[in-house]
């Protein structure tokens, strides 16, 4: 048990001994200097003159930009469908993609473990670990601007995500429903329907309506890119520096944002 | 005359019907007005959005161009500018990341109701859901409407993104805890401070460290996109890669990313796995 003494020479517990103490300690500075170091890279960087102008900044901006254009509203209607669209089909779309997938992907439903695991765990790393925003870059120079390619970079970007808790819930099964079902003597196919499926459904139904949630957050901002939606407006409205129109269509987005995450903790209680 | 009489409908009765799969829905109105109303949405929906068939056609081409590239990425002809790129995204996931819970740790304990009072509750309620219903990228344009270009304006946009995140799930995880032992600490007479790092810390902690370095993970990709606003990262680099249509560097630079991501995650699990 690691003690140290005090002046009295009175033995006190301590939770370290002296090394790891040491190491500790070391550890700490490690980090804390590395942060330095990276605060550093940032601070040569920053012209320090707009930091300090930021509150003046700021102020102005806000008094240009209250109140609200309310009468631009009615340029919005469709943006908004647009973007409802987008993630509504780009998560319809992107589970119609991940479902094989995920069953490639889960080590007791795959084909084979050596060889298709793999491909499918790639294909879920890699449309997770790059943002939507870039897809919708990628497709736009691709497909050309336009709804289409938000709807597709919102497909891909949600296929890894919608892929990989699936996955897992397949693994997580009742081994003893899929083995009732194939003593009964049937096939792959419905062993599939019968045994999996209706385990997997609820959690099924759960991602899907998380997903499209956090589509919704997404598909709004899609347009910087010129990917459609509302995102067009906003960026149209920046350009020129309208900012009574920026508030309002930040408030839409709030107010979408908001109501989306509504409809989904709805569904998911009503499923779970 | 008993085999005239085991006709198909007797013995259809006598064996009862069939078992059919239940149905998800059970209330036959609302499952055919949810169908219905499903096929008339997407109908809808697809008419709506209008695809130009020949300029699709036209940026196949590119797109299998793009697929060429993915296979023999060019890493070096823009050497220096994916480099700086990616530091300065790496800089500032780290910075962000730090600050980002150095601040919702203080958020986090205000928002779980088994701790807080209700006016510092709400408060910080209000915090975590403002943080959590700006997207990024709408963040960052604003930042970079205050304080300029750079990475600084990429920093603050991920700090306050982080704090809605972790502030939440901690709160979430606080309020989740087991009471009897923060109830033990308490009835020594311990102080308020003694009794958050001695009742509830410690039980919070394991999720923490995971969350955090989930956090770090999460930055990082999200400090990819902040250059196409202007905020510093690898993303300028990579929006100048597409606009030039310099697929071979784009590629480059989205491997690097994916790397990274899956370097993270790996390492996320390892230190997950250690500390739980």
């Amino acid at each position: 048990m690691p003690v140290s003494e005090n002046s009295t020479g009175l033995k006190v517990w301590q939770i370290r001994d002296r090394n790891q103490t040491l190491k500790r300690w070391f550890g700490y500075l490690l980090a804390v200097a590395a942060f330095m170091w990276c605060w550093k890279q940032i601070s040569d960087v920053t012209t320090w003159y707009f930091v300090w102008d930021a509150p003046r900044i700021a102020a102005d901006i806000g008094s240009r930009a209250m109140p609200p254009r309310w009468d631009y509203m009615g340029e919005l209607w469709v943006p908004i469908w647009d973007t409802l669209n987008i993630a509504t089909l780009g998560t319809l779309l992107a589970l119609i993609m991940a479902v094989p997938v995920a069953f490639l992907a889960a080590s007791n439903t795959t084909p084979s473990k050596t060889f298709v695991r793999p491909v499918a765990l790639f294909i879920i790393v890699s449309t997770r670990s790059i943002n939507s925003l870039i897809w919708a870059l990628l497709l736009v120079s691709i497909i050309g601007p336009g709804v289409a390619a938000g709807l597709v970079a919102i497909a891909i970007r949600s296929i890894g995500f919608c892929a990989k808790l699936l996955y897992e819930a397949i693994e997580e099964i009742d081994v003893k429903q899929v083995e009732a079902i194939t003593a009964t003597g049937a096939s792959r196919w419905q062993v599939m329907v019968y045994g999996i499926i209706p385990q997997i459904l609820p959690s099924f139904a759960g991602i899907t309506v998380f997903r499209w949630d956090i589509n919704i957050r997404e598909s709004t901002v899609l347009g910087l890119v010129g990917a459609g939606g509302i995102g067009l407006q906003l960026s149209s409205s920046l350009n020129v520096l309208a900012w009574p129109q920026v508030t309002l269509i930040l408030l839409v987005i709030l107010v979408a944002v908001v109501l989306g995450e509504w409809v989904s903790a709805k569904v998911r209680g009503a499923i779970i | 005359m008993s085999t005239a009489v085991l006709t198909d409908v007797t013995l259809d009765q006598r064996l009862g019907t069939a078992w059919k799969k239940p149905n998800f829905i059970k209330n036959p109105i609302l499952r055919w007005a949810l169908f219905i109303g499903a096929i008339v949405y997407l109908i809808l929906a697809f008419n709506s959005i209008d695809v130009n068939w020949s300029r699709v056609s036209e940026g196949l081409i590119r797109g299998w161009n793009f697929v060429v590239a993915f296979a023999n990425p060019d890493f070096f002809s823009r050497g220096t500018d994916i480099r700086e790129g990616l530091i300065e995204s790496v800089i500032m996931t780290v910075t962000s990341t730090v600050v980002g819970i150095a601040i919702s740790i203080p958020i986090g304990l205000g928002a779980a109701r088994n701790i807080a009072p209700l006016p510092v509750y709400i408060v910080c309620r209000g915090i975590v859901a403002l943080s959590r219903a700006l997207n990024e990228i709408i963040v960052a344009i604003l930042m970079v409407a205050i304080f300029g270009f750079g990475p600084l304006a990429g920093f603050i946009t991920l700090s306050f993104a982080t704090i809605g995140f972790l502030a939440k799930l901690l709160a979430e995880e606080i309020e989740d805890m087991n009471k009897v032992q923060a109830e033990a600490v308490k009835a020594t007479g311990s102080s308020w401070m003694q009794w958050i790092n001695y009742g509830v810390q410690p039980q919070v902690m394991p999720r923490l460290v995971g969350l955090s370095i989930y956090r770090l993970d999460i930055n990082f990709r999200e400090s990819a996109v902040l250059g196409l606003v202007g905020a510093g990262g690898i993303g300028a680099t990579l929006n100048t890669a597409f606009d030039r249509y310099e697929f071979d560097t784009a590629a480059a630079i989205l491997l690097m990313i994916i790397g990274t991501v899956m370097v993270l995650e790996y390492l996320s699990g390892v230190i997950r796995k250690k500390v739980q």
